[in-house]
């Protein structure tokens, strides 16, 4: 379980990672957490690693009308964040659910949101949160809705050369992250992020589809029964090594009913 | 050697050079070229936790971090902490409660044990199994070790 | 002799039992807790190579053609070598032993040649620099495969439609019938009958450390070294030799810091012994670390087993009679060579056994599939024994409206009913059922908890209580390995050498796994000698070194290298009084040793140090009698024989809390009572037994090794195969009853396995408590989340 030979190189600029990203078989590394065991099992084979830690634009947490985080902003620093605890909770919250302190230490919100696997926490939250992803390449800025940016399985709207930058969230305080995972920190079976305002709810789905899942049905419903009938046509989880399909739609609608009181609170 | 990027790291307070090899991780790094073997390789995938090393004061996976990235890092090992004796009452009630057997896991539980007394010093048991979560031990029923760090933060 | 034999001698005690029973810290956990313990992959050795192996991605195939062309070119390899290539060092070997009467196993190679008939089974090694260069190159191995059909489901298997191994007619490695007689007639007699079928998941066993091995040959005096992570040197020193064609005594196994074994590390691998052999082949030393991904397709698996069975009694809750059919699968070879039949075997012979029935009937088959191959893990057949005894059990008594623990106390062998031969055959010298039982109920304060489990019900909070009594094999004689043929030993000696400083230095064929071998040696010695624990240095795990021995396995180090131990500290504190009766001009009879002195036994007056009686004995032997010659090392050694094993016994609760909507199990707390015979280290028994505790409770709740229909194992990693972490686990309070077995002066029984033996019948009988009133049960481990919900109708 050797890692294949690459090369590697920190660009201190966007410009030099912007190059940099041109080159054939170039790949960006961030915090590394996914990269790389599955370049220690062979499973990833680039020629080159862009490692975008070295640029500081990319980083720390801005506040002003809305909760502005820097793609290397780790999940500990989300986690430990007094502002985020406060005015975003669902991040919190979600944080503290991602794998274990030592690699919390290490992996990136930008990370885990460009990889996009479907079973992690923050890409539910971003849909949940409808977040604005803030792209970066030589042509300039893209601003995409969560809702667009995740395309398939570990796929986005990411293009060749570009880069997460920055996610944007709103404040929103009414909020609900729920998880079943058979071992502390271990990738839930299932996940619920959910929150509400004066506009309604919105709730998403880790492990229930190829992307996190927006359960539309379920978050418009007036009454948890009528949303726990419209999940089934939400989402169709797929199952994984130890659960089915319909397990996995049980539980979700157990999470959703654990939920519902909390995003459901008369203003 | 076709990739190796010169690297300079404080291992231990001590700073090295070297040319690495970018593929080779952190604990490989640590193991083979400086010899501080007692930080373990048990998964390579980040799972069991055996490679924890302090980065920068924060602990880390030894096999999720490229040595190359630690490139004017500071890097703690548990030989470091061992000779500093900053981990001298963790270790001592390890010892004395036999919160090991093989010993395998031994380094980098008492590494994730001392970011716990760092950063949540009146953690509860509950809060310490948390915190021990990501580290593996296949011997003990890890009962003894949640009571040695207990005895160390409320002793 | 039984434990009257006693007083050892107490320095710094004030018990006539010196260090016995004391929780002394170890003295070799300091290294290890400084990082400074030494494993196989610490050592780097001139010259060293590194090899990685190119492995099956089919479950069965045909090899048809390998090229090597392009990997020899990969930076830094030195060699890549077929099966063929290095049978030419290494010879085949056969996982067969002759008491096992009609087992069968075909010869397996170092490397397979021609055809592989697991995932993950080694066609091809690559010899290189580095691990890294080695791996490269595997990458560049081309081999064209034709695919076989595979076997992996078990019945399918006994059915034999598809024959793994054509020259065996079928797939059937080893079966055995056992009958008293009486059994159909005690069955139609019954007021009840239970039955249920019982499926137990095939899981491995996760050593934090993967195998590892660093073989060194020595052309110049055609000598090996080996530095293996081993639970038995002397008989892999055995096995290099004779399967690599060097003099044993050129063979030299060293097992220094093991991280974790379980089972796992004391069997034949064809990886390491085809790293011995390139070592050999290429006259340099070549070390062999199993990664995590090769680990779990090449580390044995365990367990695997379908049994169904049937209990028989009557309305008042008198067991009449068990009726057992066992189906297991172990891979395509039976492993060597302790063979793969031992787990069935054990768990016709254990089945049912604290209790006092006399009509048992068993039925057994192992069969070869093409998956990874199983051996003995941990407890070898008693988690699958007690869990099936036990949950059959509970079903009787919820099928007799009677409380479990009440059903049990009725069926317990008595205490005073030793010595007592069980229907399988086995016999039990003196074991405690009812005396750990009441303890038990004791601890955990069975009718407060009951109460409150009933409080909690009416708040629709679902808990369970299970309970699981068991007995355990330990310290086997022969009759384990031996007899059949397997050059294992079954006697283990001791040697003390008393150092010119007044030092004590053990040297034992029982290897530290982390247990606390070395620790409770210490003790032992210290206390049988006389002097402090500190005056003490043990070494084990060097057949260069250590006496004869069998080292680390069936729960026989504290019983058998404990009792070597003690018998030579004995003799050695006789030697001792010898050179003090010479020096002191005293009579014998009057000294004695305590605290680093010999002393007047009376008067206990300090007459001597040993430091100055080191110094004489070694340095001015002038100053001595010319006829007197001191013998200050002293090698004895210990063979259980009187029973073929001795039991151990036990009983384990579990408390747990099901969430119905979900299907997740809390583990609220665990008990065990012990009665392990002697208790050397109180402190390293309890936590032994709570590792072995959490291992049983990964086999209930989380382990699993999930293979596709084509053979193909899915969950490979320690993301996916789940282990128990310490979030999870329960506090688990661990008591003692002792009776010490009388074959031996220590009585100390063995304690290795008694909690994984134990905590999955408990884990399965809480969980189906909690379930019974909603009309749920599970009996298939491990009891997942959808395998609740399933049993609740919710899916």
């Amino acid at each position: 379980m050797k890692a294949p030979s690459f090369a590697y190189a920190k660009p201190r600029s966007l410009e030099e990672a912007f190059d940099l990203l041109e080159r054939p078989g170039a790949k960006i590394l961030a915090g590394g957490q996914s990269l790389v065991p599955s370049l220690n099992m062979r499973l990833s084979s680039p020629e080159l690693l862009v490692d975008i830690t070295g640029i500081s634009s990319l980083a720390g947490i801005q506040v002003g009308r809305t909760f502005r985080i820097g793609a290397l902003v780790t999940h500990a620093q989300i986690e430990r964040s007094a502002e985020i605890r406060k005015q975003v909770p669902l991040l919190a919250e979600a944080a503290a659910h991602i794998a274990h302190p030592a690699i919390r230490n290490r992996g990136t919100l930008g990370g885990s949101l460009a990889l996009a696997d479907p079973a992690a926490e923050y890409p539910a939250c971003a849909l949940a949160l409808n977040a604005t992803l803030v792209l970066l390449g030589r042509k300039g800025e893209r601003r995409v809705p969560a809702g667009s940016f995740f395309k398939g399985l570990f796929e986005t709207d990411l293009r060749t050369g570009e880069l997460l930058a920055a996610v944007e969230f709103p404040r929103v305080e009414r909020s609900a992250f729920l998880e079943l995972a058979r071992r502390q920190g271990d990738y839930a079976i299932i996940g619920l992020a959910g929150v509400a305002d004066g506009s309604g709810r919105r709730i998403a789905f880790l492990g229930a589809g190829a992307t996190p899942v927006l359960a539309k049905g379920a978050s418009a419903a007036s009454s948890l029964e009528q949303a726990l009938k419209a999940l089934g046509n939400d989402i169709d989880p797929p199952a994984d090594l130890y659960h089915s399909s319909a397990t996995k739609l049980h539980l979700a609608k157990v999470l959703l009913s654990r939920a519902w009181n909390t995003l459901s609170k008369p203003h | 050697m076709e990739h190796a990027v010169e690297t300079t790291l404080t291992v231990n307070g001590i700073e090295v050079t070297r040319r690495i090899e970018p593929r080779r991780n952190l604990v490989d790094f640590l193991r083979e070229e400086l010899g501080l073997t007692g930080s373990h390789v048990g998964c390579e995938h980040g799972v069991c936790g055996a490679c924890t090393v302090r980065v920068d004061g924060e602990i880390v996976r030894g096999c999720l971090m490229l040595a190359v990235q630690a490139n004017g890092c500071k890097v703690e090992t548990i030989e470091g902490l061992s000779d500093s004796g900053e981990l001298a009452r963790l270790q001592k009630a390890f010892h004395d409660r036999n919160a090991l057997q093989c010993g395998f896991c031994t380094p980098a539980m008492l590494m994730a044990a001392r970011d716990l007394q760092l950063k949540n010093p009146k953690a509860s048991r509950e809060e310490i199994r948390t915190h021990l979560s990501g580290n593996y031990c296949r011997c003990t029923g890890y009962q003894a070790i949640v009571d040695a760090i207990e005895d160390v933060l409320h002793g | 002799m039984g434990k009257a034999e006693l007083p050892l001698h107490a320095p710094g005690t004030q018990l006539d039992k010196g260090y016995i029973g004391q929780s002394v810290p170890r003295a070799n956990a300091q290294r290890l807790l400084q990082g400074r313990g030494s494993f196989t992959d610490d050592l780097i050795f001139p010259r060293l190579a590194h090899v990685a192996f190119f492995r099956s991605p089919y479950a069965h195939a045909r090899v048809k053609r390998l090229d090597f062309k392009r990997a020899l070119r990969s930076p830094g390899v030195i060699g890549v070598f077929d099966g063929r290539a290095v049978a030419e060092y290494c010879k085949p070997w056969m996982g067969v032993l002759a008491h096992l009467k009609g087992i069968r196993s075909p010869e397996q190679h170092a490397i397979a040649i021609e055809r592989a008939c697991w995932q993950g089974e080694a066609v091809a090694a690559v010899v290189a620099e580095s691990r890294g260069q080695a791996e490269d190159a595997v990458g560049l191995i081309e081999a064209d495969w034709e695919e076989l059909p595979a076997v992996v489901d078990m019945d399918e298997a006994l059915a034999g439609k598809v024959v793994i191994h054509p020259e065996l007619g079928d797939n059937i490695c080893f079966k055995r019938e056992h009958d008293t007689g009486g059994v159909d007639e005690a069955f139609a007699k019954a007021d009840v009958v239970v039955e249920e079928t019982y499926n137990f998941g095939r899981h491995t066993g996760v050593c934090i450390e993967g195998r590892a091995i660093l073989a060194d040959y020595n052309a110049g005096e055609h000598s090996l070294t080996v530095y293996h992570a081993t639970q038995a040197p002397h008989m892999m020193q055995d096995i290099f030799s004779r399967h690599l064609g060097i003099p044993e005594a050129n063979v030299r196994v060293i097992a220094k810091d093991v991280g974790g074994s379980y089972g796992i590390k004391v069997h034949v691998y064809a990886d390491e012994m085809a790293t011995a052999a390139l070592s050999v082949m290429l006259r340099r030393p070549v070390k062999f670390v199993a990664d995590r991904l090769e680990s779990f397709l090449s580390d044995i698996h365990a367990r695997e087993h379908k049994v169904k069975v049937r209990l028989a009694c009557t309305k008042e809750g008198e067991i009449l009679a068990f009726d057992l059919d066992d189906l297991t699968a172990i891979g395509p070879y039976s492993v060597y060579p302790r063979t793969s039949g031992i787990e069935g075997n054990q768990v016709v012979n254990l089945t049912g056994g604290p209790y006092k029935h006399q009509k048992y009937r068993a039925k057994m088959n192992v069969v070869f599939t093409n998956k990874n191959v199983t051996c003995q893990y941990r407890a070898v057949g008693h988690p699958i024994a007690v869990a099936l005894t036990e949950a059959i059990v509970d079903r009787a008594a919820l099928e007799l409206k009677m409380d479990p623990a009440e059903l049990r106390r009725r069926n317990l062998i008595p205490d005073d009913a030793y010595p007592y031969t069980f229907p399988s055959g086995i016999k039990f010298e003196k074991l405690s059922h009812h005396r750990t039982l009441d303890k038990l109920l004791e601890l955990m304060d069975y009718k407060s908890l009951r109460a409150q489990q009933a409080d909690f019900r009416k708040k629709g909070v679902t808990r369970g209580i299970g309970l699981a009594a068991m007995i355990e094999v330990t310290n086997p004689s022969p009759a384990f390995y031996g007899v059949g043929g397997a050059r294992i030993s079954a006697q283990d000696g001791a040697t003390l050498r008393f150092e010119p400083t007044g030092m004590v230095t053990v040297l034992c064929g029982v290897t530290e796994q982390g247990q606390g071998t070395e620790g409770i040696f210490a003790q032992i010695a210290a206390s049988a000698v006389g002097v402090t624990v500190d005056k003490v240095r043990v070494i084990t795990g060097d057949t260069g070194v250590t006496p004869y021995g069998g080292g680390t396995w069936a729960s026989r180090g504290a019983g058998i290298g404990g009792e070597a131990v003690l018998l030579a500290g004995r003799a050695l504190r006789s030697n001792i009084l010898d050179v003090a009766a010479v020096v002191l001009k005293m009579d014998k009879a009057e000294l004695d040793i305590v605290k680093n002195e010999v002393v007047n036994r009376l008067t206990l007056e300090a007459k001597l140090p040993l430091a100055e009686l080191g110094r004489i004995a070694h340095f001015r032997p002038d100053t001595l009698p010319v006829d007197f010659q001191s013998e200050l090392t002293v090698t004895r050694s210990y063979t259980p024989r009187q029973y073929a094993f001795t039991f151990s016994n036990g009983i384990q609760a579990s408390y747990v809390e099901v969430d119905p909507e979900t299907g997740f199990v809390k583990l609220l707390k665990h008990w065990c009572v012990e009665d392990a015979g002697t208790v050397i280290n109180p402190m390293l028994v309890d936590e032994q037994i709570r590792g072995g505790v959490v291992q049983g409770i990964g086999a209930a709740l989380y382990e699993e090794c999930l293979y596709g229909p084509d053979g193909q194992l899915l969950n490979g990693n320690m993301a996916d195969y789940l282990v128990p972490m310490s979030s999870e686990m329960p506090d688990i309070v661990c008591a003692h009853i002792e009776t010490p077995t009388k074959q031996s002066q220590l009585g100390a029984k063995g304690v290795g396995e008694a909690g994984t033996a134990g905590a999955p019948g408990a884990v399965m009988n809480a969980i189906n408590d909690a379930l019974a009133p909603l009309g749920a049960r599970v009996t298939a481990m491990p009891f997942t989340p959808e395998r609740i919900l399933v049993a609740l109708r919710k899916i």
